[in-house]
């Protein structure tokens, strides 16, 4: 599966990653060879087996809406890289 | 203090022998003085390792010691630590010091085990060779022209090296059993859900396990008889019975039945690694136990499935290093996604950033049924192998790696060809079934591991089996001879 610059951008922009134009050659070859690799996958007759999200295919646990934390919203503000007033700060979003 | 086991060490203070103080003190200047040698430590943490070799001092005066108090180890640098620096070995976490603390720190903590710090990876323990560290590649004690092999390197070099007897590791596609056989250690990757991941960096979580790395198999057990507990806070830990894992390491191995599968001895296997790895074998035939040749056939399959699965859940799990709430934020962004986009670029290396790309491509619209649900089938048909084999056999081996460490900078260049190192070692963490690396032979001066593989919560049978062949072999006992 050959990737080109443009498919390389758009799942750039999805994952929320900048990529240089110098870097954008480097990565459609390096992900196009990951996606050679992987496509052995498509020639494997797969009809009628499961798919397994869980090894152990059981489900996860749920547990009762109870409060099981405290609260601690000074120590995570501590180590946010821009906080104030009780709240994350980030870049001005409405003009 | 080069060389010495859990067992020892725990016994020496029970003894009085040496105090949790002295023996701290001295991993401490140890590291000081050879890790650059290594570069398997990303953190030290002094203070906190002295306060807690002190209170360990203490517990064992009053005669309330565990079987781990006062023992120094480190922890992989992806298990969260209350007020110690945890990096994932990436820029994005460089400065990240987490507010709480990771279940099995804790239970370590619990136990009276003394952390020294915490050691060098692959960023995100994605890599096979500790080459993908934002602090460095680490070197293997072995022949530092070689790689420790990864993710958990550092851990790997850590104990290899003498600097602390055990160390943490996790294990998504042979993190733990790939550096412990570069290393020559015993190093074991738990049934998925035996040991928690609350606090554990994430990075493909339906894999992801964590698991002890040590000299021998006895020394695993005692770790993980702390390790290995249900966890409330983690929704996939199992509600299963703990054993202690010490208690049946002597079992006798007589009618133990041995599965060899054909796969792990095909084309790609390094010939001297192959007789190596069946010369480890022939040992326990002398134990009564017995080899049968069995096939796993889709074996070939765990690569492309993994490189799917695995990348995809990575995707979403570092969706999070957003640059808001913690983590790295670049400089003077424009805007929210500008902020986003340079953070995660300026934060992330080259394999985590292809890794999030391949994951973000495969789960992307109009992709999904084709990679991630077909790998997903996929990933069910390698575990039915495995399901099929153990109504055969009660124990599966062959080697860990298709080759011994290869040297650093080999095999950076071309990803493909470091996800080809895998091909024994993921089809495990796909099945969700534990497995270990005990220490096998050497090839050229460079350490060889066995691959013992067992039936879903059999960890104690592996511990046993490989404590067996410890008994009649001195392999786990080598140093490097730069030591």
């Amino acid at each position: 599966m050959a990737l080109d610059n443009a498919d390389i951008l758009k799942i750039a922009k999805l994952a929320r990653l900048q990529v240089n134009a110098d870097q954008v050659d480097d990565y459609a070859n390096s992900i196009s060879s990951i996606l050679d690799l992987v496509d052995a996958m498509q020639k494997v007759n797969t009809e009628g087996v499961e798919p397994l999200a869980n090894p152990l295919d059981t489900h996860q646990r749920l547990r009762t809406d109870a409060v099981t934390a405290d609260n601690k919203r000074d120590a995570f503000l501590a180590i946010a890289p821009k906080s104030e007033a009780g709240l994350f700060l980030v870049p001005k979003v409405i003009e | 203090m080069s060389y010495t086991t859990i067992t020892q060490l725990s016994q020496g203070l029970k003894d009085g022998t040496f105090s949790s103080r002295e023996l701290t003190q001295d991993a401490i200047a140890d590291i000081k003085s050879r890790d650059h040698l290594y570069n398997s430590f990303i953190t030290i943490s002094e203070d906190l390792a002295l306060a807690q070799a002190d209170a360990a001092d203490q517990r064992i005066a009053a005669g309330q010691a565990a079987p781990m108090t006062g023992v120094p180890i480190a922890h992989k640098d992806l298990f969260c630590t209350q007020d110690v620096r945890t990096t994932a070995a990436s820029k994005i976490l460089e400065n990240f010091i987490p507010p709480y603390e990771s279940t099995v720190s804790q239970l370590f903590l619990n136990a009276g085990a003394v952390t020294v710090g915490k050691t060098n990876l692959d960023e995100f323990a994605m890599g096979s060779s500790n080459e993908n560290s934002y602090f460095g590649s680490v070197k293997n004690p072995w022949d530092t022209k070689a790689v420790p092999g990864g993710s958990s390197g550092g851990s790997a070099a850590a104990v290899a090296a003498g600097m602390v007897a055990g160390a943490t590791g996790t294990d998504t596609g042979g993190s733990i059993r790939q550096p412990a056989a570069f290393c020559n250690l015993t190093g074991i990757k738990p049934t998925y859900g035996r040991v928690s991941r609350f606090g554990i960096v994430a990075y493909a979580s339906s894999l992801d396990q964590a698991g002890p790395m040590t000299h021998t198999a006895a020394d695993a057990a005692m770790m993980m008889n702390v390790m290995a507990q249900f966890d409330p806070q983690d929704s996939t830990s199992m509600q299963v019975d703990t054993p202690d894992y010490t208690a049946s390491l002597n079992d006798s191995l007589a009618g133990l039945k041995i599965g060899l599968p054909k796969e792990f001895f095909e084309a790609g296997l390094d010939p001297q690694v192959a007789a190596a790895t069946l010369a480890a074998i022939k040992q326990y035939e002398a134990m009564g136990a017995q080899i049968i040749d069995i096939s796993l056939p889709n074996l070939q399959l765990c690569i492309p499935a993994y490189y799917v699965i695995a990348p995809s859940e990575a995707s979403s799990n570092l969706s999070r290093y957003d640059g808001v709430r913690y983590g790295y934020r670049c400089d003077e962004p424009k805007d929210l996604m500008d902020m986003y986009c340079r953070s995660r670029a300026e934060g992330f290396g080259e394999e985590v950033k292809r890794r999030i790309m391949v994951g973000t491509y495969a789960l992307s619209e109009g992709f999904y049924d084709a990679y991630y649900l077909k790998a997903q089938r996929i990933r069910r048909m390698i575990k039915n192998d495995f399901v099929k084999a153990f109504t055969q056999v009660d124990v599966i081996m062959g080697p860990v790696t298709p080759s011994p460490a290869f040297d650093l900078g080999s095999k950076t260049s071309d990803p493909v060809a470091m996800y080809l190192e895998d091909i024994y070692t993921l089809s495990i963490n796909m099945a969700g079934i534990p497995a270990l690396s005990t220490p096998a032979g050497f090839v050229n001066g460079r350490p060889v591991g066995l691959h013992i593989m067992g039936n879903y919560f059999s960890e104690a049978k592996l511990l046993n089996v490989a404590h067996q062949l410890q008994q009649v072999t001195d392999w786990h006992l080598q140093q490097p001879q730069s030591l």
